[in-house]
């Protein structure tokens, strides 16, 4: 029994002090129709050795040793080794929700910085100490915006994430909440004269994503001026963090919702991740999680608590701002080491790193293939239209030990043959080379895309 | 708190699984979608349920996503109902939720035993009831000994039986939910699977549920394909939706995927027959120096009220500050709300004999002060950087961030 500390001779001294004879008689208050008197038809116990072994094997299954073009709303950037090392210490990694200030100082002052961080970095008064994700912390920030407004509609950019799309659909169907979807223009970017026609006297806010999910970035002070003259309020959601490093960030915005994997988190086959939300003062008392404010102790001295509780589902039950609990705390404190070993300078030159990898990326794609939306802005992501189907370029790729860019047939069948790719500071230039000598290779005898090879990647 | 496994860690930042991208193809993801199956098997047998979903990313929002297929179930009968029942001793997040999924919440009272008072529920049990959300063991470690009577009166109705299991640190490999009538539940993997706390997160909050609920899991749905492969089912025409992109927070399925591995189902029920233990022994322990509010058997955590203590003017807080310098970390004070200043205690399995004899002693020592000393109790801690913060003013005057100074 690898985890547990006491000895036959303690368990049976421990029952004789309660007074009892068997272990047994602990579970009596359970009915006895109802107590299972067989063992978990579960793996046998095994050591630790064949525990790592097993994972070895699976993380072999499991795209070891690719060259990978995928972002779409999670991204591959070096993590500095600091980070597994401060967050692995016992004091971090195994400590309890910070209820008791006196010895939750540590974990209280680091979402300190983590709030004013990400204030610094978005523009935004006040940030919460984390959410889920990106797309859940998206719908939560359009829930605050109907709570805000007294207002239920909602417009969603098209270029929005599209499963931050579904997140958003599913948690808006009970809540009496329509939606409707705005879509791009020919320069990827939202259509501002159509957009502005879906706005109506009952729409709490407008939902868009920048860098959106083509990589293009929006105008948004432009879309601003038009939500705002609605009476609007206009929630940005961020999922490429490392944009802000060289991106205006959106202070237009009402609300920010982030995704903050990009700082320092494992990709991790798609979690945990770190939702964040910032917001202006005035709109603090409406805001869902776990905030951290600074005050002082008995003595006068500067300390932090958990505050604002009264907005929480603990003291407010059925009438809080969410039902949002535990958050990604250990997840936030990754991020937060990442912006400090970063800081102002390095976040900026990481940034520029990727817009110089996505534009030689890019440029080299556009000699064999169609970029598309070239006429924008963009951060780190780029759209290729190509003759034949990504799936069956992916497929051919795959070989070669590259991912191929993330096809976007399922979301956007409009764009015919695309996908979306990603370039961060981590991709070498000979792998674009590569990546794009096949494509290009590909394109000059295209195969028809109903062969066996197509359907084993098809998502 | 559970105790960590350094191993699952390591495991988890093995290359391939720490490093894998949601959206790289099928083929080349087997090992995780392995991981997925694996653990969902596991998870499925240990409650008993028919069929699972991992996506979820803590235990509320595995609330929120139960509630939804609660909804999705009546709305498919006919009509989504109006409203869910919650016992009064409930966690903050279960009428929390039910908000958020648009039911209104109706109070159910408890009765002298801490117990699901059986015919206050015959009463207010309707076909306006979608489900009852129940703790079970409930939030005063008491187990709800006619679990099959309140199963009966909801199912007698229609209404569902939700269980919140975040914690399941007193039924793992002893008895199974799915069995004693359950249909809907969710679990947190920090609580009852060892994935680290971390100072608050992160969760995961699996929802295991019945079979006849099974099309309205959210999508995608994890399948094995003609071939014998692992991929996702997007097509569910009845799924509530996505509650979050990707797949849920996959590293903490790692992390109890190697826990459970590592302990195996005789682990398991040691496990849980420790944890019982452990809470029963500190109930002996401090059974006459605390006031036990209810006499009712003890499961995985034990309530007691600071109503001897009150008398002297210290309260559960103060405890839990005094306890502090005695060198541990305080228990839950002030919940349950039908516990007058509670003072929840879970020691869990991962306590020695030895830890838990001192613990009993520090707090027999505190209410000993409380007669002799008790401004000592009132000005604890001691012992730290800062004590006794001020909280009314952090939250009348917030100060949210660090601002140069001008």
């Amino acid at each position: 029994m690898r985890y547990l500390p006491k000895s036959p001779a303690d368990r049976e001294a421990m029952l004789k002090a309660i007074g009892l004879c068997s272990v047994d008689e602990l579970f009596a208050p359970i009915p006895a129709e109802y107590r299972l008197s067989r063992d978990l038809k579960i793996p046998r116990q095994m050591a630790e050795s064949e525990i790592v072994d097993y994972f070895r094997q699976r993380s072999r299954e499991n795209g070891e040793g690719y060259t990978s073009f995928l972002g779409a709303g999670a991204y591959s950037h070096y993590r500095p080794v600091i980070i597994d090392s401060l967050i692995s210490r016992g004091e971090f990694l195994t400590a309890y929700t910070p209820y008791q200030a006196e010895i939750s100082q540590g974990t209280l002052q680091s979402i300190f910085e983590f709030q004013t961080m990400i204030c610094e970095l978005t523009g935004m008064e006040v940030a919460n100490a984390s959410m889920y994700d990106g797309s859940t912390a998206a719908a939560e920030a359009v829930m605050m915006a109907v709570r805000l407004t007294s207002r239920r509609s909602v417009v969603v950019a098209r270029s929005l994430h599209p499963e931050y799309r579904e997140v958003l659909a599913t948690y808006a169907t009970h809540q009496g909440m329509p939606l409707s979807v705005a879509s791009f223009g020919d320069d990827g970017r939202l259509n501002l004269t159509e957009f502005e026609k879906l706005i109506t006297p009952e729409t709490a806010c407008v939902l868009i994503q920048s860098p959106n999910f083509f990589g293009s970035i929006e105008d948004v002070a432009a879309i601003a001026e038009i939500v705002h003259r609605h009476d609007a309020m206009l929630v940005v959601s961020i999922a490429e963090a490392v944009s802000l490093g060289i991106v205006e960030p959106p202070r237009q915005a009402d609300v920010i919702a982030m995704e903050a994997q990009s700082f320092g988190v494992p990709l991790g086959f798609g979690g945990p991740y770190c939702g964040v939300i910032a917001t202006r003062e005035k709109f603090v008392r409406q805001m869902p999680g776990r905030l951290v404010g600074q005050t002082v102790d008995r003595q006068g001295k500067r300390g932090f608590v958990l505050t604002l509780a009264t907005r929480e589902q603990h003291i407010r039950r059925e009438k809080a701002t969410s039902n949002i609990c535990t958050n990604q705390a250990l997840v936030a404190l990754m991020v937060n080491i990442f912006m400090t070993v970063y800081g102002k300078v390095g976040l900026k030159e990481l940034a520029k790193q990727n817009l110089a990898k996505t534009a030689y990326a890019a440029g080299t794609f556009s000699e064999h293939g169609k970029v598309l939306f070239a006429a924008s802005p963009r951060f780190n992501e780029f759209v290729v239209q190509t003759k034949e189907d990504p799936y069956a370029i992916n497929s051919r790729l795959l070989g070669h030990k590259v991912i191929g860019g993330f096809p976007l047939k399922k979301f956007y069948p409009e764009l015919g043959n695309a996908a979306l790719w990603c370039c961060t500071e981590l991709t070498t230039r000979s792998a674009i080379d590569t990546a794009v000598g096949l494509v290009a290779e590909s394109e000059r005898s295209v195969r028809s895309p109903k062969e066996a090879d197509v359907e084993e990647v098809t998502r | 708190m559970k105790y960590n496994p350094r191993v699952n860690e390591a495991v988890a930042r093995v290359e391939g699984i720490a490093n894998g991208h949601p959206y790289q193809p099928e083929k080349i993801s087997q090992g995780a979608l392995q991981i997925l199956k694996t653990l969902s098997e596991c998870l499925i047998e240990i409650t008993g349920m028919d069929a699972i979903t991992l996506q979820p990313a803590a235990g509320a929002h595995g609330e929120m996503t139960g509630l939804l297929i609660v909804r999705a179930y009546h709305h498919s009968q006919g009509r989504p109902r109006k409203k869910v029942l919650i016992p009064d001793s409930a966690h903050g997040t279960n009428p929390a939720t039910a908000a958020m999924v648009d039911y209104a919440v109706e109070n159910l009272k408890s009765d002298s035993r801490g117990m699901v008072d059986i015919t206050a529920l015959e009463a207010q049990m309707s076909e306006d009831v979608a489900a009852l959300m129940l703790t079970n063991p409930n939030t005063l470690g008491v187990f709800e000994q006619e679990i099959h009577k309140i199963a009966d009166i909801l199912h007698a109705k229609g209404g569902l039986l939700y269980m919140d299991g975040a914690n399941m640190n007193a039924l793992v490999g002893k008895v199974r939910p799915g069995d004693f009538g359950v249909d809907v539940m969710h679990l947190n993997l920090h609580k009852t699977f060892s994935t680290p706390h971390g100072g608050g997160g992160p969760g995961s909050g699996p929802v295991a549920i019945k079979k006849k609920l099974e099309p309205f899991l959210p999508a995608p749905v994890l399948m094995t394909k003609s071939d014998g492969t692992l991929g996702f089912e997007y097509n569910r025409p009845q799924s509530v939706g996505r509650v979050r992109a990707f797949y849920g927070n996959f590293g903490m399925f790692v992390r109890a995927l190697a826990y459970i591995q590592a302990n195996g189902p005789d682990g398991l029920r040691q496990t849980t027959e420790d944890a019982v233990l452990n809470a029963n022994y500190i109930r002996k322990g401090l059974e006459g120096t605390y006031d036990l509010p209810y006499s009712t058997p003890t499961m995985h955590e034990v309530v007691f009220s600071d109503k001897v203590q009150a008398k002297k003017g210290v309260r559960t807080m103060d405890i839990a500050k005094r306890l502090i310098d005695y060198g541990f970390h305080p228990y839950t004070t002030a919940f349950p709300l039908i516990v007058p200043g509670a003072l929840m205690i879970e020691p869990t399995e991962s306590e020695s004999k030895e830890e838990m004899d001192l613990f009993i002693e520090a707090m027999k020592s505190i209410a000993e002060e409380v007669q002799e000393d008790p401004q000592t109790v009132l000005d604890a801690p001691h012992s730290t950087r800062v004590s006794r913060l001020d909280e009314t003013a952090a939250a009348r005057k917030p100060v949210l961030r660090w601002k140069p100074a001008v």
